[in-house]
């Protein structure tokens, strides 16, 4: 595989596992940003403290 | 029911987690394809095995100016209209715009050293998509210090229209001066220059750059919605705790 590429076999590996750990980086940081999110609402929820959109049943407000 | 809707975050939300699965899926089978297509493709005639490189830096290219495209647009949207999901979309692209920037400016500089001779030269193209680069990482620092959220939507809703500037001189800074850059093969005036059995390849490889930067956006969207709710519930509760 490596012979196949040629004489840059190199910078061409080298540029597919650059980009290779960058988008894994992003996916990564997403996926636990996510986590992480969840386990503090969860945790929020656990002590009682819920939104008062559901409590009143009002439209959410995100600001 | 209509699309407007999804502009409720809660329907947004549940959107999100319909289609979240599908994207993603679709993007690990367009990379699969597109990978497959790249390692068969030809070498080309002058550049022999490194045109391989071309199908991970032309799609991180076009997706690191897509991408602020997209901030700008819901830029618009939080200047003009005020939506809050206008800044969820702004502020959950620019993690994702500087990943796919520093994609590209990586695989060109290991492009570069066996073609050009060197691995950067601050020629025209090469410069404007490292102030690209900047110019994400502002946004996204801008974000982490202003205090207020509101107040640091509108100041990176400001700077990313300010930044859009920097997209036509991306563009065509190939054409109003003289790069070590070779000029556009595949978006420009006429047909593509390059050859079919390399377009097609860079072509699914674009399709599957798009598919993971619309499931990471989805993504990062729905996380920047829930982190708002974290802040709001906190806020009520030392609220009821001062009073």
């Amino acid at each position: 595989m490596m012979a196949s590429l040629g004489p840059h076999a190199g910078f061409i590996v080298g540029a597919y596992l650059a980009a290779l750990i960058v988008t894994l980086a992003v996916i990564v940081w997403v996926w636990l940003d996510y986590r992480r999110q969840r386990r503090i609402l969860a945790d929020l929820d656990a002590r009682g403290i819920t939104r008062r959109s559901l409590r009143q049943g009002v439209s959410e407000s995100l600001s | 029911m209509p699309i407007s809707d999804f502009a409720n975050p809660s329907k947004f939300l549940t959107l999100v987690s319909r289609v979240l699965p599908w994207l993603a899926v679709a993007a690990v089978i367009a990379f699969a394809i597109g990978l497959t297509q790249a390692m068969q493709a030809p070498d080309d005639y002058q550049q022999g095995a490194t045109v391989k490189i071309m199908y991970l830096h032309v799609p991180s290219a076009w997706l690191s100016m897509g991408i602020w495209a997209v901030m700008s647009i819901a830029a618009l949207g939080t200047l003009v209209w005020r939506h809050p999901l206008a800044d969820v979309a702004g502020k959950a692209a620019a993690p994702i715009g500087a990943a796919f920037t520093l994609i590209c400016l990586i695989t060109g500089s290991l492009w570069g050293r066996p073609m050009w001779g060197t691995y950067w030269v601050w020629d025209a193209r090469l410069t404007s998509v490292f102030v690209l680069f900047l110019m994400y990482l502002g946004v996204i620092a801008l974000y982490w210090t202003a205090e207020e959220p509101s107040r640091a939507a509108r100041l990176a809703a400001i700077l990313t229209l300010v930044g859009a500037i920097n997209l036509p001189v991306v563009k065509f800074s190939v054409d109003w001066w003289n790069t070590l850059h070779q000029p556009a093969s595949v978006i420009r005036m006429g047909a593509p220059t390059i050859d079919p059995s390399l377009l097609k390849p860079l072509l699914m490889m674009a399709v599957a750059y798009f598919l993971l930067f619309a499931a990471l956006h989805l993504a990062a969207m729905r996380n920047e919605i829930l982190r708002r709710r974290v802040r709001t519930l906190r806020l009520m509760q030392a609220n009821e705790a001062a009073s």
